[in-house]
């Protein structure tokens, strides 16, 4: 497993060859609320970088999930869709949102690190 | 204009609450438990509500105001006894909401719960239509507070010897710390409970006590899903000025030999409407799946017409599923019609549905 990165748009990546597992942050989670709804991109999918791939739903409102980096939708974590209060207990573990075969490594670069990111979403929060 | 804050609003920020800004004052949106945990007590135990930002109107005089305000409200307020409530609307010439409201009957004249939104408007329309001739006060001296739930009465007559007595929709004046409070047997959520009306310098030590005795703090986002729950109506999304009580669905709250004779604000149209039907009228609305549609989306019939909009919706924690209610063309509007619903482009099933959406189920011989 390779090092966590991390969106602007509060998403995290992780990777494993050329497959990337993504999902949203611990800090996008808690700012959200009570989560109830989640709706993942389709097996098969081809996904741009910082494009829409899902939604998430709270009690208060409908948020989009984006994704970090391009590529081809190879798995979904269904378990998320079926019990959706899942993505509130363990958000950056196994509720995890989608596996894409990454397309472009260099897209990469543009993410933080966790150390940056947990410094912009302070920021961002205040 | 500065946002107002309630004399519990130390209290509020002292149990963490998130606020929101909310008809010009600071309310709690939620607590750190969050809505779905806040709902859930609220509906098993006891929940606390701030709801001092409503307007608390009193009105005093002879019976010469039961006459005048028998030409605005669509009640019979004449046979409407000592410490009786009812559900109203102040409404126009052409019977468009300006306010849900309840009325309570009390020693010299009525108490007036009205929207937090509307009560500056409210108290203006109703000092014209009454030529001033009463004694009006919007006392910002008190503050409201709802205690919900089916631990409330136990909790409250804790504190409060004889709040267990009182019927559905009716009140009295109590005391508490020697001061006059003012407590209903009513609420929004669509469980037992109360709503008081105290002195602002005793709300905090009143709602510390509730707390004391089990009831937890409740914030404005678990009232929405409860009140939604419940089938109830909100101000603003469910009624407005562009909406008759007839359109809401909400004729039951009309008394009936007021309409055959007329003689108050909006009297034709709710008549006209009453014989000759309405062509949109207020639904519940249940989705087939898990998805939310919330307050603007558009609804379609199985021929893909555009018949009506979501006016709110939401997750419905008890329901554990989507909950919604909205206008559609009165001919989809019975029972079971399959509608669609157009959220983020995608057309959904669902199916237009009774209300309320939860019902409490009393057991027999539970402990209270």
């Amino acid at each position: 497993m390779s090092d966590v990165k991390f969106s602007k748009e509060h998403e995290w990546i992780t990777l494993e060859g050329d497959i990337a597992t993504i999902g949203i942050t611990k800090h996008a989670a808690e700012m959200l609320g009570d989560i109830v709804f989640a709706e993942l991109p389709e097996k098969g999918a081809s996904v741009e970088k910082d494009g829409t791939a899902g939604v998430v739903e709270s009690t208060k409102a409908a948020s989009d999930v984006y994704t970090p980096i391009s590529g081809e939708v190879v798995d979904t974590n269904q378990s998320i869709v079926d019990d959706p209060s899942k993505i509130n207990e363990d958000p950056e573990g196994s509720a995890w949102f989608f596996k894409l075969k990454m397309k472009d490594k260099a897209e990469l670069d543009s993410l933080m690190n966790k150390d940056e990111y947990d410094k912009f979403a302070k920021e961002s929060a205040s | 204009m500065e946002t107002k804050k309630t004399s519990l609003y130390q209290l509020h920020q002292d149990s963490k609450a998130k606020f929101v800004e909310f008809a010009g004052y600071q309310m709690p949106i939620q607590y750190p438990e969050g809505i779905v945990e806040e709902h859930k007590f609220t509906r098993s135990h006891s929940g606390i509500f701030d709801v001092s930002h409503m307007g608390q109107l009193f009105i005093y005089g002879d019976d010469n105001l039961i006459e005048d305000l028998e030409k605005i409200f669509p009640l019979n307020l004449k046979n409407l006894n000592l410490n009786h409530s009812k559900y109203s609307f102040l409404m126009n010439d052409e019977a468009g909401i300006y306010d849900d409201l309840i009325i309570t009957k009390i020693e010299k004249g009525f108490l007036i719960i009205l929207n937090a939104a509307c009560k500056e408007n409210d108290f203006k329309i109703l000092s014209r239509l009454l030529n001033n001739k009463y004694e009006m006060l919007l006392d910002n001296e008190r503050s409201l507070i709802a205690i919900q739930g089916p631990k409330s009465v136990r909790i409250l007559s804790d504190i409060i010897n004889g709040v267990e007595d009182l019927s559905f929709m009716s009140g009295n004046w109590f005391f508490f710390q020697e001061q006059k409070i003012y407590i209903t047997r009513s609420g929004y959520t669509g469980e037992d409970g109360f709503e008081i009306s105290l002195p602002n310098n005793c709300a905090e030590g009143f709602t510390k006590k509730l707390i004391e005795k089990g009831a937890k703090l409740i914030g404005l986002g678990a009232r929405d899903t409860l009140r939604l729950e419940a089938g109830l109506c909100l101000y603003g999304h469910e009624l407005d000025k562009d909406k008759t009580p007839v359109e809401a669905n909400l004729k039951w709250a009309i008394s009936k030999d007021r309409v055959s004779k007329g003689n108050f604000i909006g009297s034709n149209i709710i008549n006209k409407q009453l014989t000759d039907g309405v062509s949109k009228i207020r639904v519940g609305i249940k989705p087939e799946g898990r998805i939310i549609a919330r307050e603007k989306t558009k609804i379609f019939n199985q021929s893909d017409l555009h018949i009506g909009e979501i006016t709110s919706g939401t997750f419905g924690p008890s329901v554990n599923g989507p909950v919604a209610m909205g206008y559609v063309e009165n001919e989809f509007s019975k029972k079971d019609t399959k509608i669609f619903l157009e959220v983020r482009g995608k057309k959904h099933p669902a199916n237009i549905c009774g209300l309320p959406f939860y019902k409490k189920s009393y057991v027999k011989g539970a402990n209270k």
